[in-house]
């Protein structure tokens, strides 16, 4: 199929939630009436000031932002090449950008009374941000977790349960993200009336890649103004890591018209691309559907999703947003990718040279700052996405270097 | 005329309701498949519905899934599952048989290749739960020009508007979902069905199908009044997974309970 390139990269999706061939509507009949609802509601509000006001309002005064972009000076100079900004998400409550997801479906879950939550998370970060709103709004709140990934995050599952949520185990398939996505969906299926799902990335049915990411541009409008009010100027390129790609598109997204602008995702390589044990859809996968979106998959050549690897849970998924799946074949962004060991090595490195402890996700966006950075010029300028910190990741990091904490 | 249109017409003429079986293609092994189809027509089937096993069957509960998981295990693709269809239709040429699944593995195959085969393999319909008719553009009008009935669902939340559009693009039959939920859940109201189901029947003259938590004879013989036909999934899935690795075992305990159902639907 021949890919139209856009000349006003905001005007996507269309009315149905289509990139191109990617995004749509890809669920059983059971959903698509709450589906419709929700895409009522959310084109209502995103246009409605004092939903608007009152978002704002909590990212301040709750989330904290806006987060800092941070000048990596030290880093900068050591890698002997272009000067690297770090947007500092991991700052906000919580510690991740999830957190500008989950309050804007949280409040748009108050606004269409819905009583009961549900979520499905990888790393936690997610259900740890859901279960944190639904606490505020006193929400009944239900998290789903493959039981894989309560097992190498189980501080998180600790977080989540203090804030009152119940976190279900998922034993099914291969018992991380996407299964836990599935038995969202069951549940939502099932619960339809009073339930609002909160999904925490730029996938699923339309219209969560697009409500998703305008909950998570504020990143990016942020750090575009932000750069251009510290530098003068816009940066050169952009890096972000993409697991589903929600704290990617919130980057990204304010940037897309800006064509000078080189754009890097970046997938998880797990142990390398050519050992198959790895989650890069975009890199090393083809089209196809799950989870209510045609996009790019980890799949084999009979249409069964196949399991990922990585080191970092949250990148942990064998799909993608439908955007990012545009946004590659329109070549507008590029899409690369980092194994474990290469994200170790950026998360000691960040950690020991400025003091900041990434999360593993951001490791990957780190890691692939440490190849691009030394190509290029001392006056050029890298931004890349410092998605969440990395206390969650302290058991994964010593146990794979073989110290017990 | 299609096989299953002119399954239905007859039935109609007889005053009967039909009984659509659901197995998973594959579950437990893949030679249980063939000689399972034929003893459900044997035991009362007027159609049956073949499940395309999947990794991530989303819209399924666990009894179903794991049956998929079963199937998985042998590595049952969708082209396996033709096979087996093409293997049924050489002791069986009028029982009409559906195709149910998700549509990745179809998008995979490829639209104009799944069309083209299904139809040589002696399929006459399917179902493919996560595409709504809206999504359908492309599909669809090879499915119909290969003589495959797309049917679609309609849940308990379809509004009249979705009614009417999921019946333009349904040939053969439409089935309701009888409950929000997954497969094999629940408790049926059988106040709601009737009322949905008229309400249906006041939009399109395809038959109806009601399947989603019909478990005995008993529900089966109360939904059976109600629709044009009774579809029953878990509870007949549920009968293979006790059996796993006995094949006749697992063959013997669906048909005697695929004739109760049978027995329940003529009680009327």
């Amino acid at each position: 199929m021949a890919i139209e390139i856009p000349t006003n990269w905001h005007e996507m999706p269309d009315q149905r939630g289509h990139f191109g061939p990617y995004g749509g509507i890809f669920v059983s009949e059971t959903l698509m009436g709450a589906l419709s609802e929700l895409n009522l509601a959310y084109e209502h509000y995103m246009q409605d000031e004092t939903f608007l006001g009152e978002l704002d309002a909590d990212l301040a005064n709750y989330v904290g932002r806006p987060s800092p972009l941070y000048h990596a000076e030290r880093w900068s100079r050591e890698l002997g090449g272009a000067q690297i900004y770090l947007k500092r998400e991991d700052l906000n409550h919580t510690g991740a950008h999830k957190v500008n997801n989950t309050i804007g479906q949280a409040l748009l879950a108050k606004r269409m009374d819905k009583s009961r939550i549900i979520a499905e998370t990888g790393a936690g970060q997610h259900g740890v941000a859901t279960a944190t709103v639904a606490a505020r709004l006193g929400l009944e709140c239900v998290v789903y977790m493959g039981e894989v990934d309560i097992a190498r995050q189980e501080a998180n599952v600790y977080r989540m349960r203090l804030l009152g949520a119940e976190v279900v185990a998922v034993t099914s398939g291969s018992r991380t993200l996407k299964d836990a996505l599935n038995e969202a969906m069951r549940d939502w299926v099932t619960n339809v009336d009073d339930t609002f799902y909160i999904i925490g990335t730029v996938a699923g049915p339309h219209p969560y890649p697009a409500m998703v990411r305008d909950f998570q541009t504020i990143i990016g409008r942020e750090a575009r103004r932000q750069i251009v009010e510290m530098t003068g100027g816009l940066p050169d390129a952009l890096i972000a890591c993409v697991g589903g790609g929600s704290n990617a598109i919130g980057l990204f997204h304010p940037f897309l018209n800006d064509n000078d602008v080189a754009i890097y995702g970046v997938e998880a390589a797990g142990d390398g691309l050519d050992t198959g044990r790895h989650a890069a859809p975009l890199c090393a996968g083809s089209p196809g559907v799950l989870h209510g979106n045609r996009t790019y998959l980890m799949e084999d050549e009979n249409g069964q999703i196949i399991e990922t690897h990585s080191i970092s849970a949250g990148l942990d998924y064998p799909g993608v947003g439908p955007e990012h799946a545009w946004l590659k074949d329109t070549q507008r962004a590029n899409y690369v990718a980092i194994t474990d060991d290469e994200a170790l090595l950026a998360f000691h490195a960040l950690t020991r040279i400025e003091g900041i402890i990434p999360a593993l996700e951001s490791s990957h966006a780190l890691a692939y700052a440490m190849k691009l950075a030394p190509q290029m010029q001392p006056e050029q300028k890298l931004l890349v996405n410092l998605s969440g910190r990395g206390d969650k990741d302290m058991h994964t990091v010593a146990a794979r270097e073989g110290i017990k904490l | 005329m299609s096989r299953i249109l002119s399954c239905f017409a007859e039935l109609k003429q007889s005053q009967r309701t039909a009984l659509i079986p659901f197995i998973t293609a594959g579950d437990f092994e893949p030679a249980l498949t063939v000689p399972l189809m034929h003893a459900l027509v044997e035991s009362g089937a007027d159609v049956i519905e073949l499940g395309i096993p999947f990794s991530d069957p989303m819209a399924d509960g666990p009894v179903i899934q794991k049956a998929a998981e079963r199937a998985l295990k042998h590595n049952v693709s969708l082209r396996d599952v033709l096979q087996m269809v093409a293997e049924f239709r050489q002791r069986d040429a009028l029982t009409p048989v559906l195709l149910m699944g998700y549509l990745n593995p179809v998008e995979v195959m490829g639209y104009e290749a799944f069309a083209v085969e299904a139809s040589e393999a002696g399929v006459d319909g399917v179902l493919i739960v996560d595409l709504p008719p809206e999504e359908g553009g492309e599909i669809l009008p090879l499915l119909y020009a290969h003589q495959i009935d797309p049917v679609f669902l309609i849940a308990p939340t379809s509004d009249a508007s979705r009614i009417q559009k999921i019946c333009d693009a349904s040939r053969g039959y439409v089935y309701y979902v009888s409950l929000k939920g997954i497969t094999g859940a629940g408790h049926l109201d059988l106040d709601s069905v009737a009322q949905k189901v008229s309400k249906i029947r006041e939009i399109t003259q395809l038959p109806i199908g009601v399947g989603f938590g019909i478990k005995d004879a008993a529900t089966a013989e109360a939904m059976g009044k109600l629709a044009d036909a009774v579809i029953v999934g878990s509870a007949i899935v549920q009968r293979i997974a006790q059996h796993q690795g006995d094949a006749e075992a697992a063959i013997r305990a669906v048909s005697s309970f695929v004739s109760e159902l049978r027995a329940g639907l003529d009680r009327f």
